[in-house]
C-alpha cells in the first residue's frame, strides 16, 4: 500500500518539475528557434517549427550592423567596470566602519540605509531627475554610474555577515605590530572579503546589465545605448521582423545566460544570503 | 603620519572619511529626492520653469477627487494576484526540491534560470509568444486541442492584457522566490523533523504545522515584496504594451511617470508618488503589526 502511495507522489513531484522546466523553457525555445530564420522562412513555416538551418547567421549580422548592439555591451561594459569598482569600495568601507566600531551615530547610519530601501526609487525619480540634471550628468555615462555606486542595504548585510567571521584576534595582532586601522582595513579585511566581493560581482553585473529604466531616462543620446535601451530602439524600428528580433534577444540573453551557468552556486548564495538573513 | 596617532583618533578619521561618500550618495540620491518630492508635490511645477508655483494640497485633492487615476489601481491587481500564486507555486517547488529527488539540482538551475534573463528582452519574447495570430502560445494550444482559446488576443483584450502581463512577471520570478524559500527551508534544524516523525505526524501534517510555521518570516517578506512589487509595476507595461489597450493595462507608476515627463505636470506626480510611498509604508506597519501579533521572532 505504502509503497504504491509513494511512488504516487514521487510521480506528482517530477510530473509538475517537468511543467515547469517547460514552462521556463518555451519562450525562449520559440525565440532561438526563429532567430536563425530567414525572412522568408519565418513567414512560410510554423513559429514552433525548428529551422532549415542553425548555421544561418544572417540575422544575427544584421542586427549588429543595424542596430549599435556593439557600442550597447561597450557602454554597459564601461558602466559595470566603474561602477563596481567604486561600489565594492563604498560597500566594504562601510561595512568595516559598522561591523568593526562602535559609535554613538552607527544606529542611525545603519537605519538610514534601511529605511531607504522602502523608498520606491522609481517614484523619486521626478526629483533625482532634476538632481542629475544640475550635476550636468544628464546624457552622459554619469548619470547611471552616480546612481548604482551607492552602497544597498543588502550589499552591507552581506559584507557585515563575512566580518563578522574575521576574527577579531586578526585586528588586535596586527594593532601589535602597529599596523594602523587603515592598514587592518586594506590588508586584512579587504583582501577578506573577496568571497562576498564575487558574489556582489556576480549580482550586480546582472542587475546593471538588465536595468532599463535608468539609462532610458537619464541617457537618450542615441551613441550612448546600453544594451537594453539598444533593443528597445531596435525593436521600434523592426517591429514587423520577428526573426531579426528575435536575434536581438538572444545575442541580449546569451551573455547573462553563460555566466548564470557557470556561476549559478555563487548566484544562489548571493540571493539567499542577502534575503534571508 | 596616521600610523601614529593614537587609536581613539584613528577611529575617528576612519569613521568619518569612510563614511563620508557612501552617506554623502544616499542623502543626494534617496533622502534629498524624496524630500525635494514631498516639496514639489504641495506646487504647481511644470518640471522647467524656475518658480514653482505653491498651490497647497491641491495635488492631493485632485488625486483623492480624480477616480481616474485611482482606477489604474486596478490594474495593479492583476500583478498583486499573480504574486500570491506565485509565491505559492514557489514554496510548492522549494518543499519538493528540498525532498530527495534525482536531478534536484537540475531542476533547481532550469527553475530560477528566467530571473538572471534580461527584462527588455523577456517583455520582448513574451510580446511574440502572446501575439495572436503569429504566436506561439496560441499555436501550442491548438496543438493540444484548445482551439477555441487559440484566437484570443492576449495583450489586446482589456479585462485580460494585465493577466497576461503579470503571468510574464511570474514567469521571470517564480524561481527567485523558490530559491529564497529553499534557503529558509535548509534552516530549519533536522531534529523538529525527527521529533515530529516519532510524535507520529504524517507528511501533510509536517508541511503544515512545522515546515510552514518555520518559514513563517521569510513568507511574511516575500509577501510584502509582493504587495509592494504589485503596487510599483512599471517596466514590463512599459515595454510591451505602453499601457495599451486604450490605457487598460497602465499602471500607477507608468502613470505617475507620464504625468511627470509627458504631461509635465511634476507637481501633481509628486503627489502621486508620495501617496504611493504611503501605501508601501501602511503594507509594512500591517506587516509588522501581524507579524508581532503571531508572536514568535
Amino acid at each position: 500500500m505504502t509503497h504504491t502511495k509513494f511512488r504516487f507522489v514521487d510521480f506528482i513531484k517530477y510530473f509538475s518539475l517537468l511543467i515547469g522546466v517547460f514552462v521556463v523553457l518555451f519562450p525562449p525555445y520559440v525565440v532561438v528557434v526563429n532567430a536563425f530564420k530567414s525572412t522568408d522562412e519565418f513567414n512560410s513555416s510554423s513559429s514552433m517549427a525548428l529551422p532549415k538551418s542553425f548555421l544561418n547567421f544572417d540575422n544575427f549580422v544584421a542586427v549588429f550592423q543595424r542596430g549599435g548592439l556593439l557600442s550597447g555591451f561597450g557602454n554597459v561594459l564601461v558602466i559595470i567596470i566603474i561602477t563596481l569598482t567604486l561600489n565594492i569600495l563604498f560597500g566594504t568601507m562601510v561595512a568595516y566602519v559598522l561591523g568593526r566600531f562602535s559609535f554613538k551615530m552607527k544606529p542611525v547610519v545603519f537605519g538610514a540605509y534601511l529605511v531607504a530601501t522602502i523608498i520606491p526609487s522609481i517614484t523619486t525619480q521626478v526629483a533625482t531627475f532634476g538632481i542629475i540634471k544640475n550635476m550636468g550628468l544628464y546624457n552622459t555615462l554619469g548619470a547611471p554610474i552616480v546612481l548604482y555606486i551607492g552602497a544597498d542595504v543588502i550589499q552591507i548585510i552581506l559584507y557585515l555577515q563575512f566580518i563578522r567571521n574575521i576574527p577579531v584576534d586578526l585586528d588586535e595582532s596586527a594593532m601589535v605590530e602597529g599596523a594602523s586601522l587603515f592598514k587592518i582595513y586594506r590588508s586584512i579585511i579587504f583582501p577578506l572579503l573577496t568571497p562576498a566581493t564575487a558574489t556582489l560581482v556576480i549580482l550586480k553585473t546582472i542587475s546593471i546589465y538588465n536595468d532599463m529604466y535608468i539609462p532610458y531616462l537619464y541617457m537618450p543620446k542615441q551613441s550612448l545605448g546600453v544594451v537594453t535601451t539598444v533593443l528597445m530602439r531596435f525593436q521600434g524600428v523592426n517591429s514587423g521582423e520577428w526573426n531579426l528580433i528575435c536575434a536581438a534577444i538572444l545575442l541580449i540573453l546569451l551573455p547573462t545566460v553563460v555566466l548564470y551557468f557557470f556561476l549559478q552556486r555563487y548566484i544562489f548564495e548571493g540571493v539567499t544570503s542577502g534575503a534571508v538573513k | 603620519m596616521f600610523g601614529t596617532l593614537s587609536y581613539n583618533k584613528q577611529k575617528t578619521i576612519i569613521i568619518v572619511s569612510f563614511l563620508l561618500i557612501p552617506l554623502v550618495l544616499l542623502v543626494t540620491f534617496t533622502y534629498y529626492p524624496a524630500i525635494k518630492l514631498i516639496y514639489y508635490s504641495f506646487t504647481d511645477w511644470d518640471g522647467y520653469s524656475p518658480e514653482k508655483p505653491w498651490v497647497g494640497l491641491a495635488n492631493y485633492r485632485e488625486v483623492f477627487s480624480n477616480p481616474d487615476i485611482f482606477k489604474v489601481f486596478t490594474h495593479n491587481f492583476a500583478y498583486f494576484v499573480m504574486g500570491l500564486v506565485q509565491n505559492i507555486v514557489a514554496i510548492y517547488f522549494a518543499v519538493v526540491l528540498n525532498s530527495k529527488l534525482r536531478g534536484r539540482n537540475g531542476f533547481r538551475i532550469m527553475l530560477f534560470l528566467p530571473y538572471i534573463m534580461n527584462g527588455v528582452a523577456v517583455a520582448f519574447m513574451f510580446g511574440y509568444v502572446f501575439d495572436t495570430t503569429n504566436g506561439s502560445l496560441n499555436l501550442f494550444l491548438n496543438n493540444i486541442g484548445l482551439s477555441s482559446l487559440a484566437q484570443t488576443s492576449w495583450l489586446g483584450t482589456e479585462g485580460l492584457v494585465n493577466y497576461s502581463l503579470a503571468s510574464t512577471g511570474f514567469w521571470r520570478f517564480m524561481g527567485y522566490n523558490m530559491v529564497i524559500y529553499i534557503a529558509s527551508l535548509q534552516a530549519i534544524p533536522r531534529d523538529i523533523y525527527e521529533a515530529a516523525k516519532i510524535d507520529g505526524a504524517g507528511s501533510f501534517q509536517t508541511l503544515w504545522r512545522v515546515t510552514l510555521p518555520n518559514m513563517k518570516a521569510v513568507i511574511q517578506l516575500n509577501l510584502f515584496l509582493t504587495v509592494t512589487g504589485a503596487l510599483e509595476v512599471f517596466d514590463l507595461p512599459f515595454v510591451l504594451t505602453k499601457g495599451g489597450p486604450a490605457g487598460a493595462s497602465q499602471t500607477y507608476v507608468q502613470r505617475v511617470v507620464d504625468t511627470a515627463f509627458a504631461f509635465n505636470n511634476y507637481g501633481l506626480a509628486s503627489a502621486m508618488s508620495i501617496i504611493l510611498l504611503f501605501f508601501v509604508v501602511i503594507v509594512l506597519l500591517v506587516q509588522q503589526l501581524v507579524l508581532s501579533r503571531g508572536g514568535d521572532k
